[in-house]
């Protein structure tokens, strides 16, 4: 069984975010494993874990981006995934044309499970892991909160529009990750010594043929004006009746 | 044409097939060669949902079956993509719930179009011959934090509408006419094994005008209980949680507000012991009013707050309360 894990840098949610000409800035913040990519790589590790022998399984991490990029691969092999692809280019793909690049490099792997985030922390997309199932013609869970490998079968939980549901799925499919799937670990001094030697493969974006779909025309942080009316709260009643005051005649949102 | 998937729970539209048909009439009327807004409303015993989007569209079309009975994301983007491919609709609008946003990619690769997710704004540019329609939107991106405004051109684009950012139309008084289709639909491959409803007892969180949430500064389920449930029914407010609340047990998955939980936009969102985590704000940080009760005043929380009681919120909530029933 060969596992995809796709790893996105991002910026750190600790970061506050800057706008320079119509573009976010990450020039100097601290950028991260998307959190969500996190999950994922994690469940693949229990998954080759809990593997034991039967059916050897590898956990291949993808990260499709700048050259800086490598540096969220070399986390997850310092996780301790297996190996790495990292597919590079300075271009912004939409999530529709990144799942194109996704499907060829899980394709050219044989791959039999792709993990990638439930939500991505810069586009806050929600659709790369539903577009890449869709390109390959594979199932998929998306928001999963808990996973186990029976034989052929996933089974797990996931979150739904109201509550949850349990399912089960057969792979290959594509599991999208939720908060609570697992706690991922963090990099051992030894394992973060031995990831050095492991195989990250380059590949230029042009070689997948594709072509960004959205063109990004601009972009603003609108920060809503806040009153910031702050009361101390020593005397709860008298705070209590100002801020009710407050609320009542000036904000009018309380009856 | 225009093509809006009219969602329904249980035979009722659902809030948001208003919302896209106001954005759909926009549309129209921005570009009136759009031609016609075509409502889709896919499921199981859907006839009064169906009556409803009548209300709502120029033309109606109802798939009206078993296998529509439970939701999937595979099986309704099968139905979408062959409605708009036979139809050569050039807009596809869905709702942003997460189903909408679950099964939106899909029918965007079935229809070779691109997608755009979460908009809150929507405008035609143009729509020329072979050219395909220009469409503009605006989204949020970074949690929330930044509106990125962006533009697509193809003959047909996906455009799945973020909750709550068009006002709903109002329902018509000539209804339209409503046409039946048969749709060939593929074997669900997840097998759903059960589901467990998390039954909050209140509802509406998203739609709500005023919502209190409470976090880890409550102190515990109990204080959740009487404290934030307390002032949540004394302002006829549902309750939402932070995702501390949450993984501590004492609130269902179901009430989380943020970037894995639910987004809240209502008129007054209080919140009640919640430092104010990026994760969190990105859930609520569109709020018109935002009061905040927290004993730390240098919480990052604050610093979005209109209004705010530094205090310890066992004093300062029962107090409100007592204030408010006055
Ligand atoms: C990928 C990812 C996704 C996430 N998604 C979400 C999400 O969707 N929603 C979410 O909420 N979080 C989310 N988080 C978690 C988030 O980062 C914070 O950990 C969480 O929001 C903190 O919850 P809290 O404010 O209840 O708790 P804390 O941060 O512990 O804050 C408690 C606050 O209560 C105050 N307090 C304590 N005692 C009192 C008292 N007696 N009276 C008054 N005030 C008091 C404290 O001063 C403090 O400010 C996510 C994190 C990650 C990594």
């Amino acid at each position: 069984m060969r596992i995809i894990t796709l790893v996105r840098q991002v910026l750190d949610a600790e970061e506050s975010v800057r706008v320079r000409g119509g573009a976010v800035d990450l020039e100097g913040s601290k950028l991260v494993m998307d959190t969500m990519d996190e999950y994922g790589v994690e469940e693949a590790l229990r998954l080759r874990e809990a593997a034991s022998g039967e059916t050897p399984v590898e956990v291949v991490a993808l990260a499709v981006g700048p050259e800086r990029a490598e540096e969220s691969l070399r986390t997850a092999l310092a996780m301790g995934a297996d190996r790495g692809v990292h597919v590079v280019t300075n271009e912004l793909l939409d999530a529709i044309a990144l799942s194109a690049v996704v499907a060829q490099v899980a394709r050219g792997e044989g791959a039999d499970l792709i993990f990638c985030g439930g939500q991505q922390a810069d586009w806050d997309s929600q659709a790369l892991g539903a577009a890449t199932a869709e390109r390959l013609q594979w199932p998929q869970a998306t928001w999963t909160s808990q996973l186990e490998r029976k034989g052929s079968t996933l089974v797990g939980k996931h979150e739904v529009d109201e509550g949850s549901e349990t399912f089960e799925v057969q792979w290959p499919a594509v599991v999208t990750t939720q908060q609570g799937l697992n706690e991922p670990r963090y990099p051992t001094l030894p394992n973060i010594m031995k990831s050095k030697k492991k195989e990250i493969r380059k590949q230029p974006l042009e070689a997948f043929g594709i072509a960004p779909r959205l063109k990004v025309l601009g972009s603003e942080i609108q920060v809503k004006e806040r009153k910031r009316k702050i009361l101390d709260g020593k005397d709860a009643s008298a705070a209590a009746a100002q801020l009710v005051k407050m609320l009542r005649e000036e904000a009018g949102v309380v009856a | 044409m225009i093509l809006m998937v009219a969602e329904q729970s249980n035979g009722v539209l659902s809030k948001s097939a208003y919302e896209l048909a106001q954005a759909a009439r926009q549309l129209q009327g921005e570009l009136p060669n759009f031609g016609e807004v075509t409502a889709l409303v896919l499921g199981s015993g859907v006839a009064a949902a169906a009556s409803a989007a009548a209300l709502l569209a120029d033309q109606v079309l109802v798939a009206d079956m078993p296998a529509l009975g439970q939701y999937d994301a595979e099986v309704w983007a099968s139905a979408v993509a062959q409605i708009a491919g036979e139809g050569e609709a050039q807009v596809v609008l869905i709702a942003g719930s997460r189903s909408g946003r679950e099964y939106s990619p899909r029918v965007a690769v079935k229809l070779d179009a691109p997608l755009l997710e979460d908009v809150i704004r929507l405008q035609c540019e143009s729509f020329g011959e072979g050219a395909g329609v220009v469409l503009r939107a605006e989204h949020y991106t970074f949690l929330s934090r930044v509106t990125e405004r962006i533009e697509t051109q193809a003959p047909a684009v996906v455009v799945t509408v973020k909750p709550g950012s068009f006002v709903a139309a109002a329902a018509g008084t000539t209804p339209a006419e409503q046409l039946d289709v048969d749709l060939q639909l593929p074997q669900k491959r997840l097998k759903v094994t059960g589901s467990i409803q998390e039954k909050t007892g209140r509802i509406g969180l998203t739609e709500a005008d005023v919502v209190v949430s409470g976090g880890r500064g409550v102190g515990t389920q109990e204080a959740f209980a009487e404290l934030v449930e307390g002032l949540a029914d004394q302002l006829g407010a549902p309750v939402g949680a932070t995702r501390a609340v949450v993984d501590a047990g004492w609130r269902p998955y179901a009430e989380q507000v943020g970037q894995t939980g639910k987004t809240v936009q209502p008129k007054l969102y209080v919140a009640v012991g919640i430092s104010g985590a990026v994760q969190h704000l990105s859930g609520m940080n569109k709020s018109q009013c935002i009061v905040a009760l927290n004993k730390d005043a240098d919480a990052p929380i604050f610093k979005i707050t209109d209004y705010g009681i530094v205090g310890d919120v066992k004093e300062i909530v029962p107090a409100l309360i007592a204030e408010l029933r006055k």
